[in-house]
């Protein structure tokens, strides 16, 4: 009872956020407004109980994306352009998409069901040998460091590259903004 | 219990107030001081649903969140100052300051 009405206030304000973030063409107030977005979909995955993806979010999201869509205008405009072709083609796609999205998850088994394919297939073999297989009492921690050990270290190789890749470009960017000053002087 | 609702409904109001002030708030620094409060409320209201659902332990969640939104508002207003994040020796100050 009071679950629902937790949601049903945090996805009105969702969006209406949602709704400002397209109405709006002073594209900092976009960012402003994307991050706010980004922490109300992290309450939203709290109130699911699915606390680390909502830390993630609110990192991510809220923090890191803000401050380089900042950088991005900062190096670029500060409005929006206005498009001169309006065509009903990108709504039309928007549309079918969101029902096909409505559409698979009508079978979807219900939040928290003990009879749902995914607390029935791996996940108590996980819970059974992990202390027998691995050794270690955390079960989290042999899922993510040993079951998919690959699949972890494959995402912390991206991650890292990502974040080499963005350091260097903007510590370049700087530079060169440095060099044309003292070009024109 | 109905003390958190009661709560849990008065965060969601001020909640509306900050949107508000967000979209319409004609100066950039309101728009800085909605998301930094709109942060806040968001710590506070993940305190109240853990006492709502009997499951105080996502305090320290909420406490986390505070420090993420810390370091946030402090980035956005150093990108303000320098016009850079990382390493602000670079970047001529004047230029920073008069934009």
């Amino acid at each position: 009872m009071i679950g629902t009405f937790v949601d049903i206030v945090l996805f009105a304000m969702l969006v209406l956020t949602a709704f400002a973030i397209v109405k709006t063409d002073r594209l900092f107030a976009v960012v402003m407004l994307s991050g706010v977005f980004s922490l109300l979909s992290a309450l939203l995955f709290v109130a699911l109980d699915a606390v680390d993806v909502a830390f993630t979010e609110a990192a991510v999201g809220a923090g890191i994306s803000t401050v380089l869509m900042l950088g991005t205008i900062a190096l670029t405009s500060r409005t929006e352009k206005k498009s001169s072709i309006s065509s009903p083609l990108p709504f039309i796609v928007v549309l079918i998409t969101g029902v096909a999205l409505v559409y698979g998850t009508i079978d979807m088994p219900n939040f928290g069901d003990a009879a749902a394919p995914a607390q029935q297939h791996v996940a108590p073999e996980y819970l059974k040998g992990s202390l027998e297989d691995v050794e270690i009492p955390n079960v989290v921690t042999t899922i993510l460091a040993s079951y998919r050990g690959y699949d972890t270290l494959g995402e912390t190789a991206v991650v890292f590259t990502a974040g080499i890749g963005v350091l260097l470009l903007l510590s370049g960017l700087g530079r060169r903004r440095k060099d044309e000053d003292e070009e024109d002087a | 219990m109905m003390m958190f609702l009661a709560a849990a409904v008065a965060l969601f109001v001020s909640m509306a107030l900050v949107l508000v002030r967000l979209y319409a708030g004609p100066s950039l620094y309101d728009r800085v001081l909605a998301v930094n409060s709109f942060g806040t409320l968001t710590v506070l209201l993940i305190a109240v649903l853990g006492f709502l659902n009997g499951r105080p332990d996502f305090l320290d969640i909420a406490l986390l969140y505070a420090l993420i939104n810390f370091v946030g508002t402090i980035a956005i207003l150093k990108f303000f100052r320098y016009r850079a994040i990382g390493d602000v020796s670079q970047v001529p100050n004047s230029k920073g300051a008069k934009k």
